[in-house]
């Protein structure tokens, strides 16, 4: 299993934690599936006077690591000031970076992307980029100190999956040592087993399953489908070919006709 | 001298509570900081749907059975319930929420365009389809409270303006206040507004669903809408955001661009006491019985909560939900 800034995670498995029917079913979600990290969005109005704190503490205990997000900031500005009080209240120097570029497709801005991550990985944080898959994007991530990277399977809330097959696998074979987290876009367990059997070390979703009609039941799905993706991954797979390869040999098989 | 009940809190539970136990003779005093019911009340910023097949979609099932008994008890007890039903809708590109919605709720059946136009001809051409449920209800809340108020006044229990004694015969009814008490008590803030369109004329709730900014509709007669409502997992009880009101307005202006003219009344925000499992309870902790955790669904089962409490009280049946611990 990677190493998360020098945390090994008992599961592959990370789970957002907002839009639940119920705490109560988020917290069975988590039970269930072993997830090992669960990230929250902080909204700075909450932290306000700490008046999510009920919320927190229900996070807390969990008792899985806590990664904090800057969700729904649109500048760099903002994003420092979240991850800075998110620090505070979690005691955590984990944070998710999202800066957001558009509204309409939630998507990172990349350029925001690097210069708040550079001035987070300075301020001691350990930095988890929201990124698309682009190749020149993850180096800079990675030059402004990043050490995890995350890139999109398709847009939050979608459910669309891995959409760029192909840059998603020369992602991971351009940084074959750097851990790599599918996040966001994942609607069902097989893109996540796909994700794992591709070599990527973890996913992190949320919609797939608190907005699932069970969601404890599709948590499950996805451990499963995880733990098979990762197992898939290790055994090493065979390699596709045009040509049908006969398992049983045919050489010296009586002519019927 | 027979035992005399001391509610606290004079909120839709409290009063819910007080009203149920006066009317099957028990004798009762109902205590309130605050004094009668008002803006100090989360109940005060209510929607005031009684709608149990809708709230479905995310809640447990007891919330649909229960439900189901509130709009004949508030009529019961002097509030006037308008039995209308209610609508859903959601924008072209969100259509497949409502597909989503008609999927986990029941007592609903699709309508067309001309149907559309016939129950609500505001929206006629606005949005081709859309889910009824015509077996639901709405109320105004502060005519309700009224309403409870002057039932109680009638039978000569008068909400006194106190914290209240903590005595044995105590039912703490105090909503979010009984944190001090509940420690698995959490906030969910919501922020409303009400608005003032004369131009338009809607007859019974609207839901718009929205994957991020789902709103609702509920119309107090004369123009008069409320827009409701925010769900953030906070303790907040004051500040509404520039956020939150512009998402609402929003989405209030896409369901119909008339309301880009309304009059803005009220905006308003409290939080809602919830449990973690989002479902009401009695529980009893040091001789007191707590009556708590209506979330987002105070006029809907505070009824069925006062019914129980009651129940218990007078006649020793133990409730559905009764934590004894």
């Amino acid at each position: 299993m990677a190493n998360f800034y020098g945390v090994e995670l008992s599961s592959p498995l990370m789970l957002g934690t907002s839009q639940y029917p119920s705490p109560a079913i988020l917290t069975d979600a988590f039970r269930n599936s072993n997830a090992s990290v669960a990230t929250v969005s902080v909204r700075r109005e909450a932290g306000f006077e700490k008046a999510g704190n009920s919320f927190w503490k229900l996070i807390q205990e969990l008792g899985v690591r806590v990664l904090p997000n800057t969700a729904g900031c649109y500048s760099v500005r903002e994003a420092i000031t979240t991850a800075q009080m998110a620090r505070e209240l979690f005691d955590t120097s984990w944070v998710k970076l999202e800066v957001i570029g558009h509204p309409d497709t939630l998507q990172p801005d990349p350029f925001g992307l690097v210069e708040a991550a550079k001035l987070l990985n300075q301020e001691g944080f350990d930095v988890f980029p929201y990124m698309t898959e682009d190749l020149i994007l993850a180096e800079r991530l990675l030059e402004a100190g990043c050490e995890v990277l995350m890139p999109w399977g398709s847009p939050i809330g979608t459910g669309l999956g891995l959409n760029n097959l192909y840059g998603l696998r020369s992602l991971r074979a351009h940084f074959p040592d750097v851990p790599l987290v599918i996040d966001a876009g994942l609607g069902l367990p097989s893109q996540a087993a796909q994700a794992l059997e591709m070599g990527y070390d973890a996913v992190l979703l949320n919609t797939a399953v608190a907005r699932a009609g069970d969601p404890v039941k599709m948590a499950v799905a996805f451990a499963r489908a995880i733990e098979a993706g990762q197992l898939a991954y290790k055994a090493d797979p065979m390699e596709p070919r045009d040509m049908a390869a006969p398992s049983t040999p045919v050489l010296g098989k009586a002519f019927l006709r | 001298m027979s035992l005399v009940f001391q509610v606290i809190g004079a909120g839709v539970a409290g009063l819910s509570v007080a009203s149920e136990l006066s009317q099957r003779g028990a004798p009762v005093r109902l205590y309130d900081r605050n004094g009668p019911p008002g803006p100090h009340a989360c109940s005060w910023w209510a929607g005031g749907m009684l709608a149990p097949f809708c709230e479905g979609e995310s809640a447990e099932e007891p919330v649909m059975r229960w439900g189901q008994l509130a709009a004949d008890w508030w009529e019961s007890m002097g509030a006037s319930v308008k039995r209308n039903g209610s609508l859903v809708l959601a924008l072209g590109r969100d259509q497949r929420e409502l597909d989503r919605f008609s999927r986990r709720t029941h007592n609903h059946h699709w309508l067309n365009d001309n149907d559309l136009l016939t129950l609500e001809p505001e929206l006629g051409g606005r949005f081709t389809r859309a889910l009824y449920f015509p077996d639901e209800a709405h109320l105004d809340p502060r005519q309700a409270l009224g309403a409870l108020t002057q039932t109680l006044r009638e039978q000569n229990v008068e909400i006194i303006t106190s914290e209240g004694h903590f005595t044995q015969h105590a039912i703490d009814c105090r909503g979010l206040t009984a944190q001090d008490q509940l420690s698995d008590l959490r906030g969910v803030k919501g922020e409303m507004l009400v608005l003032r369109c004369p131009e338009l004329t809607f007859n019974r709730p609207i839901r718009l669903l929205h994957p991020r900014i789902p709103i609702y509709l509920v119309p107090r007669g004369e123009g008069v809408y409320m827009l409701g409502a925010t769900m953030l997992e906070s303790n907040d009880r004051r500040r509404a955001t520039v956020r939150s009101v512009l998402e609402l307005l929003s989405s209030a202006y896409a369901l119909h661009p008339a309301f880009g003219e309304a009059e803005i009344i009220e905006i308003g925000v409290d939080a809602r006491p919830a449990f973690p499992d989002n479902l009401p309870r009695l529980r009893i902790r040091n001789g007191i019985l707590f009556v708590n955790g209506l979330y987002r669904h105070g006029f809907l089962l505070a009824p069925t909560l006062a019914r129980m409490t009651a129940d218990y009280l007078l006649e020793k049946k133990i409730p559905e939900f009764l934590d004894a611990n």
